[in-house]
């Protein structure tokens, strides 16, 4: 009886002694202070490993910046110079009394402005001086002309935006250049740099003092909106659908597989998509937001629907039962409690998408939104590009003038990205916060 | 299949016998429930007093859960499970397709082994069961459903300056109580515990148990637990479960000190479990 009571030690030669003096263990030994050793160093070497990591990505990052900034930022002015302009003596035949009128319009298109600034220039400095201003150094006349008629009664001085060479001449990116444009840069009081308000509020130009991010930032602005607008819903609902309804069987297995696909596939097939279906099927107008938008939305919806299952899932099922167990509906199960928990989880994988989506070039080629457009579209069927197809289009561009310019695209794309993200961080603390 | 079986009826007499008269609220017939091929409760009888509180005691894995959760259809929930059987509340079939299981779950509250509080404000844990049925009307009338139903658990004194805290901030049997009280606002007629106390301390194990007894009579109770000193000091009314069935039923004085059946002495005396 009381055998059966002793535990059973497999032990070889228990017959002599069934239960063997137990040797105390001694834990100051060599070797046991050798491990200690060894397990401190190890330690040690993987802290060390990670801080390494994370150096080495701050530094990626901080090069990026650095770069991105040192030549971005000089995009975001640009330099003046100053015409003075005798109106009364030039060949500008402007009535002051016809730009009182509704004729306005008709009687500035019908004046030689342009030649009138160009014969300024030379003027002031010589013959080689109409290579000194910008292709759109004119609009800048005309508007002030709109703006104030009595200002052709007399001389005025202008602050006309300079040539690309002049440009770059003054921010000392051009020591090639002629000897003329080194000699304006250094004449006093003939050149000032101020902030290129043109670029942000301009479309795309072949000209690189006239061309604009804005027209591409809109773009973007638009094609953001239908994307959100279609894949957010559609892809919240499809996950709770597939993890709150559906019925566990084979068809459920395979449209569980194919979203996960539909995540990893390249996003240029999306492009081809887009191209065979929007354009060539339903025949949406070509280079729209709205038909960039639902190609994007196409490669976007899986990754929330993903990021949606995963935080559905996560919220605990004693949560569920309480709201049912009190006589909630399935419908206000999800919509009082499962989607508002899950939420957080929810934004977090639409931020992903989003951001992914904002970055895209490659399916935005395929359906024409790669075309040069000099105004910023007025709607979502409006021909337009988005940011970084436009920091892909300037890269290509042989005038050195846009080297800057896209840096300074580069810089607005990766300002909208934060400015998206910030707003989605802030609402989901907002969310967790309230549960 | 006849509404009441010879077994129920020995019940019922020795039932009346033990003196507490009792009107039946809810009435079980041959439930059966399997999940997938295990057959978690077979075949079970049983029926469930108005005034009194009934416990369900048994080992691990018995069906008692299960049971339980049968009595207002929380089964449906989970997809393998699969129950026949006829449950009755006040004579109609809760498995009927003209009863509505959101009213049922109203009627028939519940309250779980782990508190569960929702995590919002004490305050909005305790309005949603009236507000999602339309029971209040108006705000005055909420705040007046709210504190009847945290003062009826016994929570009104400690969380009366901090209905905006969130209910998940409370200690364990603070959590359990609230759930207790967000369970009471839809006014059910029928209140199923399963282990409410199993996963607190000893105090707040006897705030709940006390809570039972100041509940009784207003609502028919129906609580599983595995602590038979807690059957014992809460139920009038114990049935055993032991695999998947039930073994015995009666007046819990009698269970605990006369069991008819084996297996139910060698359970209460320790013998397993």
């Amino acid at each position: 009886m009381s055998d059966s009571l002793v535990p059973q030690l497999p032990i070889a030669g228990g017959v002599h002694s069934p239960q063997p003096e137990r040797v105390p263990t001694d834990w100051k030994t060599g070797s046991m202070q050798g491990r200690i050793r060894r397990r401190y160093a190890s330690e040690r070497r993987f802290r060390l490993l990670g801080l390494a990591a994370i150096a080495l990505s701050v530094s990626f990052l901080a090069f990026l910046l650095v770069t991105m900034l040192g030549n971005g930022l000089r995009g975001f002015t640009e330099t003046q110079i100053r015409v003075p302009i005798d109106f009364p003596r030039s060949t500008l035949i402007l009535d002051p009394a016809a730009l009182e009128g509704i004729d306005a319009k008709a009687a500035m298109a019908g004046a030689d402005i342009d030649g009138t600034v160009a014969a300024a220039a030379s003027a002031r400095f010589g013959r080689q001086g109409p290579a000194l201003l910008s292709d759109a150094a004119w609009v800048r006349v005309r508007d002030a002309i709109a703006d104030d008629p009595s200002i052709l009664s007399g001389r005025q001085e202008f602050w006309l935006p300079a040539s690309t060479t002049l440009d770059l001449v003054k921010k000392g990116k051009a020591p090639e250049a002629k000897p003329f444009f080194h000699q304006i840069a250094a004449l006093d009081g003939a050149t000032r740099t101020r902030l290129n308000t043109n670029f942000l509020t301009g479309a795309d130009a072949t000209d690189p003092t006239v061309a604009g991010i804005w027209g591409a930032f809109k773009g973007s602005l638009l094609t953001m909106l239908v994307t959100l607008a279609l894949a957010f819903p559609i892809g919240v609902f499809s996950a709770v659908y597939l993890e709150e309804y559906a019925p566990r069987n084979r068809w459920t297995d395979l449209i569980e597989v194919s979203i996960n696909n539909l995540a990893a596939v390249p996003s240029i097939i999306f492009g081809l998509l887009g191209l065979a279906v929007f354009l060539n099927l339903m025949h949406l107008p070509r280079s729209a937001p709205l038909v960039g938008g639902l190609t994007l939305a196409l490669m976007t919806m899986p990754v929330i629907v993903i990021a949606g299952r995963n935080a559905i899932k996560s919220v605990p099922p004693s949560i569920r039962d309480a709201a049912l167990g009190i006589g909630a509906s399935r419908v206000q199960v999800v919509f009082h409690h499962v989607i508002p928990l899950a939420l957080p989880g929810i934004l977090t994988g639409t931020i992903i998408g989003m951001a992914r989506a904002l970055g895209e070039t490659a399916p935005l080629l395929m359906i024409g939104m790669r075309a040069f457009i000099a105004s910023p579209p007025g709607g979502l069927t409006d021909p337009g590009t988005v940011l970084p197809v436009q920091v892909f289009l300037w890269s290509d561009e042989v005038s050195r003038g846009f080297v800057e310019k896209t840096s300074a695209a580069i810089i607005v794309l990766l300002v909208f990205l934060l400015a998206m993200n910030g707003l989605a961080i802030y609402l989901r603390n907002k969310f967790e916060r309230r549960w | 299949m006849s509404p009441v079986n010879d077994q129920s009826l020995n019940e019922m007499a020795g039932h009346h016998q033990a003196g507490t008269a009792d009107a039946v609220k809810m009435i079980a017939r041959h439930v059966s429930v399997s999940y997938g091929d295990k057959l978690a409760v077979d075949g079970v009888s049983i029926d469930i007093g108005t005034e009194n509180v009934t416990a369900f005691i048994g080992p691990s894995g018995c069906g008692k859960s299960t049971f339980l959760r049968t009595l207002n259809r929380m089964n449906d929930t989970i997809p393998a499970a699969r129950s026949t059987g006829r449950i009755e509340l006040d004579g109609e079939d809760i498995y009927s397709p003209s009863m509505d299981v959101v009213q049922l779950r109203a009627r028939v509250g519940m309250v779980f082994q782990k508190p569960n509080p929702f995590p919002k404000s004490i305050y909005e844990n305790v309005a949603y069961g009236p507000r999602i049925h339309g029971l209040a009307r108006g705000k005055a009338d909420l705040d007046t459903v709210v504190e009847r139903s945290l003062k009826r658990a016994g929570l009104w004194e400690e969380v009366k300056d901090r209905l905006t805290d969130s209910g998940t901030a409370l200690s364990g049997g603070q959590q359990q109580r609230l759930c207790i009280a967000r369970a009471i606002a839809v006014d059910p007629e029928v209140i199923l515990m399963d282990e409410p106390a199993s996963a607190l301390d000893p105090i707040a194990t006897a705030k709940i148990e006390e809570l039972i007894h100041e509940l009784r009579g207003r609502y028919a109770i129906v609580i599983v637990t595995h602590n038979m000193q807690q059957a014992a000091r809460v139920s009038q009314r114990t049935a055993f479960f032991h695999l998947g069935k039930l073994v015995e039923y009666g007046d819990t004085s009698q269970i605990f000190t006369n069991p008819k059946a084996e297996r139910t002495k060698d359970y209460i005396t320790g013998r397993y479990g």
